[in-house]
């Protein structure tokens, strides 16, 4: 896909993720629009109609159900009940495999996807299907245990189909990464686990993330993939990026108005 | 029980290929047959039961059986929540095998004790706990848990049966001696105590019925039609008071309008702080077949 339709993806998709925000006056927006690229990245430049995707951060659900909308999965009258009573479109992605197009895994307890997409990765081994499976973790899954786990188990079994994407954004529920719990250096630890990783120093940038794929996908090894994607919380909307507080906080009127006033003048 | 329960997967293992099998890392000298037969579906996950049991959830959401085994704490506790979320709120086929239920594992210690599990699986939505009495009941238990399809936990123990004890056909509520004066309902290995309480007793006072799955699936009538005759309930089980045997079939005697005197043994986990061997607890929890014995005197010898 060229560019300038992914920006225009990227645009209509801000614009209805922030609608959605605003609508149900729901919280986790700095959560959806830090990986919001990543997403339109795998859906439109990456993935085939047979690869699987875990988002294991459940909490930035608004950003899946918004880029499966584009994507033609969700249909606009489906979106429209997001946070609503009677809903498939919780807050966190929904639990079982027949409810919304797209979703195969509900998520929202931190820990979880990557043991989702390993598992999917290594049936492949018995079913002989040929599909790689993209799960988007966030820092606060790698606080998580059994995210490490999951990545021993994934370099064990040679699960090369697997591709990993670090939301890296430095900052989790209750403050800083590097303040709450030491992680870093993501590379050197998860190269160290057996995995081949690369980082893509603006994991909200296009031409970056087309980068680190270009990387990954020239080692034809046998090892799982990872990149490591440096990303803002917040993303695309200034007085909201890097900022804890928009983990949790709605929007009021101003702040959507601003907020979209900014991504039309972004996009101008 | 292992040795029947690895039988079986063996057979699974060369007959159906849809059939996954993974431990977290234990099996010594009773998986080596199931680890030939399922060959490269038989996976050692390592001693990481969280990632076990969520990749099984995954693996069967591909239309696979996926079987997760350790011993019955570590299948059940550490992953506790991989259980609820991924196994049993999505539906999905994974058979979680505990070997060493109740005070299975005794002087082990309580790290290796599971007497509350069933309390926390069977209130997981869509899981059924599968509780055979002995070897000779593993495969009927096995089968009814395998034409179940979604999410089940086989807890294995070391049960016996008498020799002289013939085992009706499975069911998950079965009756094993007939009597007048008194019903006692068992829950799988223990059930053993108190046929041996019973050979001591009047047989002609005593109707046993050995129950295997819980949340038991529906109030047999023949159970009923005893407690209804008898007028006394006394239930045994390996398990904690709370969400096991007894809450299960005191719901099931107070909604059907039944009216009965009810009295419970049950672990008590451990009231001296003391270890020992399975028996050693059990005998702590009034669980031995003497402590059994009286007790089901002291209920025939209660007035109505």
């Amino acid at each position: 896909m060229n560019k300038e339709k992914l920006k225009k993806i990227k645009e209509d998709s801000l614009i209805t993720l922030l609608e959605l925000h605003m609508t149900a006056h729901s919280g986790h927006i700095g959560s959806s629009l830090s990986c919001l690229d990543i997403l339109i990245y795998l859906y439109f430049q990456r993935m085939s109609e047979e690869d699987k995707f875990i988002l294991s951060k459940g909490h930035a659900a608004a950003s899946l159900y918004t880029v499966l909308n584009k994507y033609g999965k969700i249909s606009d009258e489906q979106l429209k009940t997001y946070y609503q009573d009677g809903t498939f479109l919780a807050a966190h992605p929904p639990c079982g495999d027949d409810k919304v197009d797209g979703v195969i895994f509900g998520t929202g307890s931190l820990g979880h996807g990557l043991s989702l997409a390993a598992g999917l990765a290594l049936s492949t081994k018995f079913s002989k299907k040929n599909f790689k499976v993209y799960c988007v973790i966030s820092d606060g899954d790698c606080n998580e245990g059994s995210t490490w786990e999951a990545i021993m188990f994934a370099a064990h079994h040679k699960l090369n189909n697997l591709v990993v994407i670090i939301d890296n954004n430095g900052l989790q529920g209750f403050g800083r990464s590097d303040e709450v719990i030491k992680m870093m250096p993501f590379k050197e630890k998860i190269q160290a686990f057996g995995f081949d990783v690369v980082e893509a120093k603006n994991g909200n940038d296009f031409a970056d993330l087309d980068k680190a794929f270009a990387e990954i996908d020239k080692n034809g090894s046998d090892k799982p993939k990872c990149i490591v994607a440096r990303t803002t919380k917040g993303s695309g909307v200034s007085y909201m990026e890097d900022k804890l507080e928009w983990h949790y906080l709605p929007m009021d009127d101003d702040q959507y108005q601003t907020a979209i006033k900014e991504v039309r003048s972004n996009n101008a | 029980m292992r040795k029947a329960f690895s039988a079986l997967m063996e057979h699974a293992g060369k007959t159906d290929k849809k059939t996954i099998f993974f431990t977290g890392d234990l099996g010594f000298m009773a998986l080596e047959g199931v680890r030939e037969s399922m060959g490269d579906r038989f996976v050692n996950t390592g001693v990481s039961e969280q990632n076990m049991v969520t990749a099984a959830a995954a693996v069967a959401s591909e239309g696979f059986t996926v079987f997760c085994y350790s011993i019955a704490p570590f299948t059940v506790f550490r992953p506790a929540e991989q259980i609820r979320l991924d196994v049993c709120l999505h539906n999905k086929n994974v058979k979680i095998v505990g070997n060493g239920g109740g005070y299975g594992y005794g002087i082990m210690g309580g790290t290796h004790h599971a007497i509350e599990d069933i309390a926390v699986l069977s209130s997981f939505q869509n899981m059924r706990c599968y509780i055979p009495f002995c070897k000779e009941d593993v495969e009927g238990v096995f089968n009814s848990m395998m034409d179940r399809v979604g999410p089940a936990y086989l807890r294995l123990g070391g049960g016996q049966k008498p020799e002289d004890l013939e085992l009706p056909k499975y069911s998950h509520t079965r009756k094993l001696t007939s009597g007048k004066k008194i019903t006692v309902v068992a829950l799988g290995p223990v059930t053993l105590n108190a046929l041996t309480a019973i050979s001591s007793l009047n047989k002609d006072e005593i109707e046993l019925f050995v129950i295997t799955e819980i949340p038991i699936p529906n109030f047999s009538s023949e159970l009923q039609e005893s407690i209804k005759k008898t007028g006394k309930l006394l239930v045994v089980e390996e398990h904690v008071q709370r969400g096991g045997l007894g809450e299960n079939l005191a719901e099931l005697v107070l909604e059907s309008g039944l009216s009965c005197q009810y009295q419970h043994l049950f672990a008590k986990g451990y009231p001296n702080g003391l270890y020992g061997s399975q028996k050693y607890h059990q005998k702590l929890s009034s669980l031995d077949p003497d402590s059994i014995k009286s007790k089901i005197q002291e209920m025939i010898n209660e007035k109505k």
